[in-house]
């Protein structure tokens, strides 16, 4: 156990690399020009509000098909993964905690009841 | 295989010109162009007194001007600009790098059993971004400073004042890029670097403190980098994403410059934890109490530390119900805080103490920090904030943390490191003097303070009503004694590098790998590289000290 | 001395004296890029942050800013940086493969020429445009009188897309003056099948510049939609 251990990453990253085959490359690579023509579409249907959400939605699928495929974070397990997941993490504290003020600033300061709390909230949220 | 983590207990001390980092070349071009980690550290120890003294001379203007109601000295307009300067240069050039860049940079492969960090020439690099944003800084403050307080609040900061904003942003925004590289550096430093057997488990305090610390450097200061870029393109274009007259929000500027600058709070305080949990187990010659919970409460502070922000916010405008969820969340941060507190305690219990001069740092670091923590729960509740924001309570509060806390730690360190750094012992004597006479001028400068504030005394203003002038001039005095106490370690530590008697490997008689070497180490640290077959603080298995306990 | 400054003696090119094998430094060099791109999620991520308050406080404006731009430069240069990213990985791929220097070589160049006319279309045909329209907050900016109202608010979603696009691009350009450094080591063979480090941690920066701005593309273009409001 103990002599072992040190360089504690060896273990964790796989040390023979996996080549990726050009053609998985090439088909996410078809997939990416795919998806930003649906989302460039998309921007002609009246969605309301929704066309924020799918377009947001489809932006989060080519980023995951890009940070996967083309940087590897699917081959290479560990590390890697948590300062992804660390970055996005800490990125939503600063975007939340924000917002938590910015969207109740001009709530009233004794709301009558949990629908006088709850409801303005979506006044704000209208995009 | 079997050679254990006493690898290198040679006849160096009785070898009269042994090899060693600091002998191993000479001349300026040795050390400009350096990649040798401890080197490193020891350009940043320069770098940092010089900031030091400047940011400690714009505080001496404030203490004498306040020696009177009117204002002894200077012109409120130079007062502010004396305050600004003073919080700018000690913040983010002097505090935030103080342990990590110097100790730190030292430390962490010796006491990891690493030849260097993973990235010298980024080590390098970070020391020249540092310097740069240094040199920045100084000349904004030779040609007239900056009046925004180290906040630079906006829109003042980005539409009125009509100082030089823009370098003073600049050269936060180079400086903080130094931050970002040493933290990378250090984490990848202790994924990658550690000797075989160091297990996480196995690692000194010190570094899961530097870890912590790391990971706020990474995380926050980009924050704050691009927080005082867009400041610098409102200053340049006279339109910017925090004008009033577009829509902006300047409480938007609060949130994103306290979500770098409260967690910049546990950049100068996490690594003073870890270097106090060296110091009281070498002190107390016994096993740490409590290892993992002191461990994991660093990484508890540093990931709780981004929550709180907003309680700087209270009396902004900022919506009282985000200001009710930082309140509670900023009571949090007392938890791991006081975790640390009872586990050096407990640690003294039934400890073998002696009282050298770090010791007696690191006595003054638990009480001065525990008041400063303690106080700062009156800041967390909303309705005492209320009647203490603004006031010099504020400001006798974080100076507990970051004078009482970060600076008596990065003195007791530098006391402890000292005989490794340079391989020679200071007059104990002195030391232990000048660390008491710092204590005693500290608390006769802040504690009249916390009554000021209570008694309702604004702070960063030049002048104050006849009543508060007793307290005032009994801070100046204490100001004056403190200044006294920083003086005399300068004179002694100059001293011992050429008179001071030749340190062995390991004078304390201390345990972790540092020590294992030879003093002042070799540029590549050790002989061979080191394999740890024990835990941290086992102080049953310690050599005796070098030198008489006192 | 010791088995590792043997080691070091022994090993061919790009090894550095502080690791004990190649393995331990690539893996350090991967390690160091991934952070660093942490970093630069949460610098982005100011601006993102910031873009998130104030188009949820002035959505009208944001919709209206959004038609100042033009879809058709949006997603072609998205669809420029996506072909790069296919180049790039192709590059560290063909290293990888063992395949010859001219191979990488080509992969490179191709990557720059296509970073290249990312830039020169955002530079020519939009900034260029904004800046004959003035639409560039700071430099002569004139507010329409169908904006009513919503004026100072509209100059304030510009400002996001010259901030954020600004910084984007001067980290394409940086990209490119990565690329052409490894361009420079390829030509002088560095890169074989056990020692591409320095293709692989670029490549990580490349693709993630790539990312932001497949989240710039709908924030800033398709912000309004381009149906008949």
């Amino acid at each position: 156990m103990s002599d072992s251990t040190g360089h504690a990453g060896h273990a964790m990253d796989e040390v023979h690399e996996h080549i990726v085959p050009v053609s998985t490359y090439v088909a996410i690579f078809v997939s990416l020009l795919l998806l930003t023509a649906l989302t460039t579409g998309m921007a002609w249907v009246d969605m309301g509000r929704w066309n924020l959400v799918v377009a947001l939605a489809i932006a989060v699928c080519k980023a995951l098909l890009v940070v996967l495929f083309f940087m590897h974070v699917k081959y290479n397990k560990g590390l890697s993964r948590i300062a992804l997941v660390a970055a996005l993490f800490w990125l939503g504290l600063l975007i939340t905690f924000t917002l938590s003020d910015e969207l109740t600033r001009h709530w009233e300061i004794y709301p009558r009841g949990w629908a006088g709390a709850i409801l303005p909230m979506f006044r704000h949220l209208i995009f | 295989m079997s050679s254990t983590a006493t690898v290198d207990h040679s006849p160096g001390a009785s070898a009269e010109p042994q090899i060693n980092y600091l002998n191993a070349r000479y001349g300026v071009r040795s050390w400009l162009l350096t990649l040798d980690h401890k080197r490193i550290g020891l350009l940043y120890l320069g770098t940092i007194t010089v900031m030091f003294i400047v940011g400690g001379i714009a505080a001496t203007m404030m203490r004498l001007n306040l020696l009177e109601p009117q204002g002894a000295l200077v012109e409120p307009e130079t007062y502010n600009k004396l305050f600004s300067t003073h919080g700018i240069v000690m913040v983010f050039f002097f505090l935030v790098p103080s342990i990590p860049a110097t100790l730190g940079n030292f430390l962490i492969p010796l006491m990891i059993g690493a030849r260097d960090v993973a990235f010298p020439k980024l080590n390098l690099l970070s020391w020249y971004v540092f310097a740069t944003g240094c040199c920045l800084m100084l000349y904004v403050v030779a040609t007239g400073g900056v009046d925004t307080g180290w906040t630079f609040y906006t829109p003042y900061s980005s539409l009125s004042s009509h100082t030089d904003v823009f370098l003073a942003a600049m050269a936060i925004f180079i400086g903080g890029f130094s931050s970002i590289l040493t933290g990378m550096n250090f984490i990848v430093t202790i994924h990658k670097m550690r000797a075989p057997g160091m297990t996480w488990f196995r690692l000194p305090l010190f570094i899961w403190a530097m870890y912590a610390t790391s990971l706020i450097f990474v995380l926050a200061t980009p924050v704050i980098a691009v927080t005082m870029f867009l400041l610098m393109l409102e200053r340049l274009l006279h339109v910017g994403i925090f004008d009033p007259a577009l829509g902006g929000d300047p409480l938007l500027f609060q949130h994103m410059f306290w979500f770098y600058s409260h967690p910049a709070v546990y950049i100068m305080i996490l690594p003073s934890m870890g270097v106090i949990s060296e110091l009281i187990t070498a002190f107390s010659r016994k096993k740490i109490f409590g290892y993992s919970f002191i461990a994991f409460s660093s990484l508890a502070i540093a990931v709780i530390s981004f929550l709180v922000w907003g309680h700087h916010m209270f009396v902004s405008g900022q919506s009282v119900y985000a200001g009710l969820v930082f309140s509670v969340l900023s009571f949090l941060v007392a938890i791991p805080s006081a975790v640390k507190v009872f586990n050096w305690t407990a640690t003294l219990y039934k400890g073998s103490i002696s009282y050298e001069a770090p010791m007696l740092y690191a006595l003054g670091f638990i009480g001065l920090f525990t008041i400063g923590g303690l106080t700062g729960l009156f800041l967390a509740s909303l309705a005492t904030d209320v009647h203490l924001n603004g006031t010099y309570f504020i400001v006798a509060h974080f100076h507990y943390i970051m004078v009482g806390g970060a600076v008596m730690a990065l003195m007791g360190g530098l006391h402890f490191w000292w005989p490794k750094i340079t391989g020679r012992l200071y007059p104990d004597l002195w030391a232990r003097f000048a660390a008491l006479v710092i204590f005693i001028g500290f608390n006769l400068t802040f504690f009249p303070q916390f009554i000021l504030g209570y008694l309702g005394m604004p702070r960063r203003y030049a002048m104050y009503p006849a009543e508060f002038q007793a307290l005032n001039v009994l801070s100046s005095a204490g100001a004056s004694v403190l200044a006294v106490g920083y003086v005399i370690p300068v004179i002694y530590l100059i001293w011992s590098l050429r008179n001071g008697p030749i340190a062995g490997p390991n004078p304390w008689g201390a345990k972790g790998l540092e020590w294992t070497t030879q003093s002042p180490p070799l540029t590549e640290n050790f002989v061979k590289t080191p394999i740890v077959t024990e835990d941290a603080y086992n102080y049953e298995t310690a050599p005796e000290p070098e030198v008489a306990r006192v | 001395m010791s088995e590792a400054a043997t080691v070091h003696d022994a090993n061919p090119t790009g090894f550095a004296h502080q690791f004990e094998d190649l393995e331990q430094q690539r893996e350090a060099g991967r390690l160091g890029m991934w952070v660093f791109l942490a970093t630069e999620v949460l610098f982005f991520g100011g601006m993102f942050a910031a873009y998130t308050v104030y188009r949820s406080l002035h959505p009208v404006a944001f919709d209206i800013g959004s038609h100042l731009l033009d879809v058709r430069f949006g997603a072609t240069n998205t669809a420029v940086l996506i072909c790069s990213s296919l180049t790039m990985a192709l590059a560290i791929r063909s290293a990888q493969a063992g395949k010859k220097k001219g191979t990488i070589i080509w992969w490179l160049v191709l990557t720059i020429i296509l970073g290249a006319l990312f830039l020169f279309l955002k530079f020519r045909f939009e900034w260029y445009h904004d800046y004959l329209e003035h639409t560039i907050p700071g430099v002569g900016f004139h507010n329409l009188p169908q904006w009513g109202a919503n004026a100072p608010q509209v100059q304030m979603f510009m400002c996001f897309y010259f901030f954020m696009t600004g910084l984007h691009a001067l980290h394409m350009i940086v990209g490119i003056g990565v690329l052409a450094v490894l361009t420079g080591m390829a030509g002088r063979g560095k890169f074989t099948s056990q020692y591409f480090a320095p293709l692989e941690i670029s490549g990580l920066y490349w693709h993630f510049v790539d990312i932001i701005w497949i989240f710039l593309f709908p924030l800033l273009y398709l912000a309004g939609g381009r149906y008949p409001h």
